[in-house]
């Protein structure tokens, strides 16, 4: 009977974790299946480096490259807010902090990956964007700059929590050699804690990156939308991920601007997921530097 | 081994439940139901008007989705829904496909929709003809001053290319031209609106439902947009809504559709912010 029992929770628990399994192997199907046609009608060349978006004209144009630059101005805009403050929020957390401060700050960072991403996206929209265009004087809030702003903040914790899990990786040892040979606490910080947690902080911040490049409801909401190659920060964009929000809805199905939306689904999925292997293979090794591997 | 057993005894009776409530369930087994999808412009006057009718009827169930025109319309081609709601007429592409799945859409006209071109409550242009919106919405003219206005830029606000709203104003003012690839895209009238209220050169275009008194509304030929002018067919940026049906409606689906066109369904989508027909 307790085989039986045994040999049922082993199955029960196989499955699910198998479903995920299930489940990507599923999506890529359907994003292949769906986005691939679109290459009978353009060249993947013409799609990916068009320039102009018009796909519900005659005779349509499907040239995504506006949007991928746009997605690439916003998550590198993302980068230069969220790497500095979620790296150094993770040093201050975890090496100089009391524990009373970090019972305090871990929890409210984590609570700021909770926030709706619409909520960001609303703020964003009705706070930031009117602010911003009174103190720059620009003609619109609704801009790179103000989505980028945004997703960095939106970024921080997933780049935080990782970058300070990769410092407690560091063994204290390392740090007790330093202190030893009269290293002070800056010159153990920057000379020896981060170089060995070095790659580990780069899979955060390649996971924020992906975090980035795939948020969809803050961009839509605020960077604008204008599918035009992006010249300047102050200037609304339209990433590739708030085309495929705002126009699957009504795009007909199986038509060329369908498998279009897919198309570049597909792109952002090849995108994420070559961040995220990437993200693996250095956490490995990371890991293999520091004896922990197994 | 028992805890195990009542475990599984408890997941068979939640499916059990989830089962029966999705069939209709034993509350609703002898519920009528009516399904209805689409257009998001569409949506308030179904939504409202399935409130009502369900009220006055209570042996039926109408559900209503939004999703958008081209959603609704393939939900119906694949008889997924009773009543497909779509902001634009049906298109030959999903015509050929229904026909070849048994479907013929049959349309019904329930309310009129104007478009206004709204502005900024600060903008001293308040008429334009319809050339001129094609040359702002072009790209052809890019500051108010050019149009009478302050020497600033103009901010264009358009909707995302396959919103029906969209589809609607290229008709009946671009006309096949293209609108500038740097006109801000938003996904919805309301955004629009809202957006427009909080840009100084802002102009965009939204559903006469959704304009305020946070924004101006300008007239189009020497035609303030309103109710009476919609339906007298003198403003030229208008268009009629339509609730798609599979052949003839019967039985349950006739009298939603019935009961959207009569004089009560009317007041509904006056109420809405649309045109009624009557």
């Amino acid at each position: 009977m307790l085989r039986v029992k045994e040999k049922l929770y082993h199955w029960i628990f196989a499955v699910l974790a198998f479903a995920s399994l299930f489940f990507l192997i599923g999506i890529s199907i359907v994003l292949f299946k769906e986005g691939l046609p679109i290459f009978q009608k353009v060249s993947f060349f013409g799609f990916i480096f068009g320039k102009s978006w018009y796909p519900t004209y005659e005779p349509a144009e499907f040239g995504i490259l506006p949007l991928i630059l746009a997605s690439a101005w916003v998550t590198f805009g993302a980068l230069l807010v969220c790497v500095p403050l979620g790296i150094g929020s993770a040093l201050y957390i975890h090496e100089i902090a009391g524990t009373k401060q970090r019972a305090v700050l871990k929890p409210l960072i984590e609570i700021l990956s909770g926030i709706p991403s619409i909520v960001y996206g609303f703020f964003a929209m009705a706070v930031m964007s009117p602010f911003l265009q009174r103190l720059l004087n620009l003609p619109t809030g609704l801009c790179a700059f103000t989505a980028s702003l945004v997703l960095g903040i939106m970024a921080v914790p997933t780049v935080c929590s990782l970058a300070e899990d990769a410092l407690g990786f560091v063994p204290n040892s390392f740090r007790e050699a330093s202190f030893a040979v009269g290293a002070n606490r800056w010159q153990t910080l920057t000379q020896v804690v981060i170089p060995a947690a070095g790659s580990g902080i780069s899979t955060a911040v390649i996971l924020g990156m992906s975090r980035a490049i795939g948020e969809t409801m803050t961009v839509l909401m605020a960077a604008g939308g204008a599918a035009v190659i992006p010249k300047s920060y102050f200037e609304p964009v339209r990433p590739m991920t708030a085309t495929i929000a705002a126009e699957m809805g009504e795009a007909v199905m199986g038509s060329s601007h369908y498998n279009a939306l897919f198309a570049i689904g597909l792109i952002i999925f090849i995108v994420t997921f070559a961040f995220n292997i990437i993200a693996e293979i250095i956490s490995r090794k990371f890991r293999l530097k520091l004896g922990l591997a197994r | 081994m028992e805890k195990a057993v009542r475990l599984f005894i408890f997941c068979l009776l939640l499916c059990g439940v989830a089962v029966t409530t999705y069939a209709g369930g034993p509350f609703g087994v002898d519920k009528r139901r009516v399904i209805v999808e689409g257009s998001t412009t569409v949506l308030p006057i179904a939504q409202a008007a399935a409130e009502d009718f369900m009220r006055q009827n209570p042996d039926t169930d109408v559900t209503v989705r939004g999703g958008g025109s081209g959603v609704g319309i393939a939900s119906l081609i694949d008889k997924n829904c009773d009543v497909a709601d779509a902001s634009r007429a049906i298109k030959e592409a999903e015509l050929e496909k229904a026909v070849g799945n048994g479907v013929s859409p049959k349309a019904h006209v329930v309310a009129m929709d104007g478009i206004c071109l709204i502005v900024n409550t600060s903008n001293p242009v308040s008429a334009l003809s319809r050339k001129q919106v094609k040359d702002i919405f072009s790209g052809q003219a890019s500051y108010w001053s050019d149009l009478g206005g302050k020497a600033e830029k103009i901010v264009v606000i358009s909707r995302d290319t396959s919103s029906g709203t969209f589809e609607a104003f290229g008709e009946l003012v671009m006309k096949g031209a293209k609108v500038r690839p740097d006109a801000l895209m938003q996904a919805s009238n309301q955004a629009v609106a809202s957006t427009v209220s909080r840009t100084p050169g802002a102009i965009g275009y939204a559903g006469l439902g959704y304009v305020s008194s946070e924004v101006k509304a300008l007239e189009i030929d020497g035609v303030r947009p309103s109710k009476e002018s919609v339906l007298g067919g003198q403003y030229p940026i208008a268009r009629p809504l339509f609730m798609y049906t599979n052949g003839t409606p019967e039985g349950t689906v006739r009298d939603f559709i019935d009961f959207v066109k009569s004089d009560e369904g009317q007041k509904i989508a006056n109420e809405q912010g649309f045109v009624a027909l009557k």
